[in-house]
């Protein structure tokens, strides 16, 4: 029996909106080139008006499907990791199955892990197809976070998702092994209610973000005996553009490994899309044979470490058009249109 | 609209259902049970068909005054579109400048937010249409 399991296709979606950091800093007072520069963040991506997490994880899944000529039938399983749902009480899963047609016959949840929600997803479909429960699995993870208008994490909350179809037929990137690493670290929090998060400033990267990636990271490569000189590409959680280069050289990866999956100096932090959209960038442009190491993390917290290999049937996905392409076509706004995008702005 | 109303129309709102008489063909969207022109004939030989999501504006509006559920978003463009099956449908373009909209564009579907019930009711999705960009 063929237990393998691994990518067969991947979609993303990424608002067209963009606010730059400097005009986010015009605006609370700051210094914005410092700020830009300090987190190498140029600017993020803003949700329309009419665009959440259903919509983000819709489109990208119909792109998924579409690339590989899926039909949604085969999909026997759902899982949306996001730290916002539309709603409370209500599944995005349900949303993207009826969107898809694979209604009514797939196992479906919606999940929650702060920013690694999306990949805990892909564990579960990867094994869901392993065990042989399902032909095919689809796994999102996407978000349109927000920020306490004037907060360090406005210059980087922003949306934007990826989806993952695992099965066994047709892989691209066989998903060799992943590992995780978890712990209870109240480094970034949103209470029941609460419309903004909370978080703990300084305390959200040594001992939550660099511990749990490393510790993820290094498990991972002990449990197969790699290196990072044994891949080709690398991702990391990106909550700005400069933590996932600094745990890059922390790890011994080289900043050519992580160039190609850092879209955060373009786009933000997507929360849970924000590993699996860096992996989509790889993805874009991977040849046969090379190897991807991919970490994610979560705030609460924990991260989920993979190692992929690319196979040959990369060349037959429709990779005419890049997510970079999407990304460069954009158009920017300023605080004030932003804020009535995200409805920061009180009329009760 | 009420979560029963909404539930109803989610095959032609989210996939752009439509329906097509078994005898002379025509594809209707939204669905109907009978086709208009075969009438009887066409009874137990209506079958359901996807539209692509592919069309072309046949005409189109700005809107400067807007319906409650749309007003954020004045002004708007909203377009009739006639689609690669045949059926017209009325729908928003979004993402795009104003200018860019001309008569004859091709469109594309989106999934988007149509409405929401106030902040503690249903969200309603659906179809709206973004300019192909040749």
């Amino acid at each position: 029996m063929n237990n393998a399991s691994g990518i067969v296709s991947y979609g993303y979606n990424v608002p067209r909106y963009r606010i730059r950091a400097e005009e986010i800093a015009r605006v609370w007072g700051a210094d914005g080139k410092r700020i830009s520069k300090g987190l190498n963040v140029i600017e993020k991506s803003v949700p329309g008006i009419d665009e959440d997490t259903a919509t983000i994880s819709v489109e990208a899944a119909r792109m998924a499907l579409k690339r590989r000529g899926i039909d949604g039938k085969r999909v026997g399983a759902i899982f949306v990791g996001s730290e916002s749902h539309p709603y409370a009480v209500k599944p995005t899963g349900t949303i993207v199955g009826e969107a898809i047609c694979a209604s009514p016959e797939f196992y479906c949840a919606d999940l929650e892990f702060a920013c690694k929600a999306g990949t805990a997803a892909m564990q579960i479909v990867h094994s869901m197809v392993m065990s042989g429960m399902i032909e095919y699995g689809l796994a999102i993870g996407a978000d349109t976070s927000q920020a306490a208008p004037g907060d360090t994490l406005e210059y980087t909350a922003s949306a934007g998702g990826a989806a993952f179809i695992f099965g066994k037929e047709g892989v691209i990137a066989n998903l060799n092994t992943t590992a995780s690493f978890t712990t209870d670290t109240p480094d970034f929090w949103r209470r029941e209610g609460a419309h903004y998060p909370s978080h703990g400033g300084r305390f959200t990267g040594e001992p939550a973000y660099f511990k749990h990636t490393q510790g993820a990271a290094r498990m991972l490569m002990e449990k197969i005996g790699t290196t990072p000189s044994d891949y080709d590409y690398a991702v990391f959680h990106q909550p700005n553009g400069k933590f996932p280069l600094e745990v890059g050289r922390m790890l011994g990866f080289e900043k050519k490994q992580l160039d190609t999956g850092l879209l955060s100096p373009l786009i933000g932090n997507t929360y849970s899309g924000a590993s699996p959209l860096g992996l989509c960038a790889i993805l874009d442009e991977a040849k046969e044979g090379q190897r991807i190491f991919m970490t994610s993390y979560g705030s609460g917290a924990g991260s989920d470490a993979f190692d992929f290999t690319v196979t040959g049937e990369i060349g037959k996905v429709d990779r005419k058009k890049t997510l970079r392409e999407m990304i460069a076509d954009c158009e920017r706004v300023d605080y004030a249109i932003y804020s009535k995008m995200r409805e920061k702005l009180r009329r009760d | 609209m009420s979560a029963p109303g909404y539930w109803r129309e989610i095959p032609q709102r989210y996939n752009l259902l439509a329906s097509r008489c078994g005898v002379c063909g025509d594809v209707d969207f939204p669905p109907r049970v009978m086709c208009q022109k075969c009438r009887r004939e066409s009874i137990g030989r209506m079958e359901r068909v996807g539209l692509s999501g592919r069309g072309n504006i046949v005409t189109y509006s700005i809107l400067h005054t807007g319906m409650p559920a749309f007003s954020d978003q004045k002004p708007y463009v909203i377009a009739i579109i006639e689609t690669e099956e045949g059926p017209r449908l009325t729908a928003q373009i979004v993402d795009c400048r104003h200018d860019d909209v001309k008569i004859g564009a091709n469109v594309k579907s989106v999934f988007r937010k149509v409405n929401e019930d106030g902040k503690e009711g249903i969200i309603s999705y659906g179809y709206k249409f973004t300019l192909v960009k040749e």
